[in-house]
């Protein structure tokens, strides 16, 4: 078996797809020669050329929605906005337009374009270069929103999205591009809308998402020190949401703590709580502990940055408040 | 400012057309006035009353599998398309046999057969896609054109300024029909625009060509457009088509207009492209009579058919979210 970055996954789904689809194409800032700010899409320039792998102006709103206009003609463009935050220029685009043209057509017409962003903190890039905006997305009817945690499941998870005939937002995170897994040799894909269970344990399941999966997993090696087993499960798909998945594992635990990296208020983990209470509420020996970033926006000083993030003992904190272990 | 060099005049024929398809729109547009002050329709409604020409010489002047997206004031560019009346006028009730199964409305009027790929009621939002529409025909080397209708409200708003830049940059096979009538919403050109007068500025700060075009002569508009799609076809990049036209009603039906002085009003009254095209082809009264009677008919028929369309059920409202 292979084994890939975060980084080189994403890139192998995007040139296997680019090889067996002359319809899927590029569009981004600085994706062509200088092979994205990320280095995502170094070499693909090489192989496919000017047309496929197109550099674009800075046009947030225009590179969406070139996007949105060639994938309602039959095209599978996979566009690259360089990071979350400057998602909030094209969220016109995406929220009026990509979401709502099937819908407001009758059923006429299909959006299957995929964007790619990236951000999160971890490295001082401050407050405009780290935002993770995954739930903004998860609101709006229309749209898929992906989060892939490790290199196998962005390369079968992009692969997927890339083929699903709706608008899909793939986020990536700046942190796991260097992580690397072994992966299968041929591209598997990944469906949409599937959890998977990363750790197994019986005494709390801590759903987390993106570099909070890996966070979990160092708190889950620190809690088993004290005696304490936690599942680890990342739903991969904020939406759809494997609600089934989240649910039957919480069932076997009867203990749930929800983390990521965006600020806790009103964040994905709003969501996966209130799905939890309402659907296994009489299996809860525990409320449930919501891990998040704090309200503030992302200071720039190393020592603020860490301290409004999530870490491992955050996670670990609020399992053991879950089996009443305290503070 | 690019010139049209070879004249591709219509017929005598075609031009009796055009005026029975303006008129249609004219009285279908009257129709839908009145229904709405009725209080049949739901929601709300803006009629292009005295821009008939606009539509009617641009969608004349398309070919099947060229595309196009609308604005909120979108009857006029759908009809003129072809899409049957009795399937716009189904989708201003909200019923299923709307040309949008009831989920658009007046500003989502949609038919994808006919090339319509969606009115939009965020102004200047349908433009980046009507690029991406020209993006993908030049990629699959298809000789077809994807048209942008919207008003000059949309000249200032971002979407526009991309759209404008990326096309020319990537020449894409895309048009941009700029129906310049002078208001947004309730605001004049001179309050909302340096060049409310001359759009095609606009067009030349992108190195984008540009024409002007008398938008209440149906004759121009298509001829001007049929040369414009040509060399877009023949991949020498986006045109801008600079249109002058007149709101002859309101912004919105029901729009007392309090912002508009009276010889403003009467001067779009005066510019009817309907009127000057009848005189053009010296229509008789006789002629005429016959002409709106049957057209008459056929809104009529549209209401009727509308009427007795299906409501669709509550729940069909979960529908069509996902492909």
């Amino acid at each position: 078996m292979p084994e890939l970055s975060y980084r080189e996954a994403v890139r192998d789904a995007l040139a296997s797809a680019m090889r067996a689809d002359k319809d899927v194409f590029l569009m981004g800032e600085d994706i062509a020669e200088m092979g994205g700010s990320m280095g995502v899409t170094q070499g693909l320039y090489e192989e496919f050329g000017v047309e496929r792998v197109r550099n674009t102006p800075i046009s947030e709103m225009a590179i969406v929605g070139a996007g949105i206009g060639a994938a309602m003609q039959g095209m599978r463009p996979v566009v690259e906005i360089m990071y979350e935050d400057f998602l909030t220029l094209s969220l016109e685009q995406i929220v009026n337009q990509a979401a709502k043209h099937r819908f407001m057509s009758g059923g006429q017409l299909k959006v299957p374009l995929t964007i790619r962003t990236q951000g999160g903190a971890g490295w001082s890039p401050g407050a405009q270069h780290a935002q993770q905006l995954e739930a903004w997305l998860v609101h709006i009817p229309g749209l898929k929103v992906v989060f892939a945690s490790s290199p196998a499941d962005a390369r079968g998870l992009l692969w997927s999205s890339i083929y699903d005939d709706n608008p899909v937002i793939f986020f990536e995170h700046r942190l796991l591009y260097p992580i690397k897994e072994e992966v299968p040799e041929q591209l598997e894909p990944i469906p949409l809308g599937k959890a998977r269970v990363v750790r197994e344990g019986t005494d709390v399941t801590v759903i987390a998402t993106g570099p909070l999966v890996h966070r979990s997993l160092a708190a889950a090696d620190k809690a088993a020190e004290e005696g304490i087993s936690v599942e680890v499960v990342d739903p991969r798909t904020l939406q759809p949401l494997d609600e089934q998945g989240l649910v039957d594992s919480v069932k076997k635990t009867n203990r749930a703590v929800v983390a990521h990296e965006a600020v806790t208020r009103m964040g994905f983990g709003a969501e996966v709580t209130a799905v939890l209470q309402e659907q296994a509420f009489d299996w809860l020996d525990a409320p449930i502990e919501r891990v998040g970033a704090k309200f503030a926006p992302l200071a720039f000083s190393p020592s603020m940055e860490q301290f409004v993030v999530p870490q491992p003992d955050d996670v670990l904190a609020a399992v053991r408040r879950t089996v009443g272990r305290g503070k | 400012m690019a010139k049209v060099e070879k004249r591709r005049a219509p017929s005598e024929d075609t031009l009796r057309e055009f005026l029975r398809e303006m008129l249609l729109i004219r009285r279908f547009e009257e129709k839908v006035e009145e229904r709405f002050r009725a209080g049949e329709l739901p929601g709300f409604l803006h009629v292009a009353i005295g821009q008939e020409a606009v539509a009617v010489g641009v969608c004349g002047a398309m070919e099947d599998g060229d595309v196009f997206a609308s604005t909120h004031r979108a009857h006029g560019h759908t009809l003129a398309r072809g899409t049957h009346p009795n399937a716009v006028m189904a989708e201003l009730y909200g019923k299923l046999e709307g040309c949008s199964h009831g989920y658009g409305g007046s500003m989502h009027l949609y038919d994808v057969e006919r090339g319509n790929i969606g009115a939009n009621a965020v102004v200047g939002g349908g433009l980046p896609a009507v690029v991406g529409a020209g993006l993908a025909f030049k990629l699959r080397d298809e000789p077809r054109v994807a048209v942008a209708f919207f008003g000059d409200g949309a000249t200032n708003t971002g979407t526009f300024h991309e759209s404008l830049n990326l096309a020319q940059l990537w020449q894409t096979k895309t048009l941009f029909v700029c129906e310049n009538n002078e208001w947004a919403e309730s605001t004049p050109g001179w309050q909302h625009s340096p060049v409310w007068n001359d759009m095609s500025k606009r067009a030349k700060a992108y190195d984008m060509p540009s024409v002007k075009v008398d938008g209440q002569d149906v004759e121009q508009v298509y001829e001007t457009t049929k040369e414009a799609l040509a060399r877009i076809r023949a991949g020498e990049g986006p045109i801008f088509l600079d249109v002058e036209t007149f709101r002859m009603h309101g912004h919105y039906i029901g729009d007392p207009q309090v912002y508009r002085s009276k010889e403003d009003r009467s001067e779009a009254a005066e510019q009817d492209p309907i009127v000057r095209l009848r005189e053009k082809l010296q229509v008789s009264d006789e002629e005429w009579q016959a002409l709106d009677d049957e057209v008459h008919e056929i809104v009529e028929a549209s209401v009727e058919f509308a009427k007795n369309g299906t409501d669709p059920q509550p729940e069909d409202a979960l529908k069509n979210v996902y492909a």
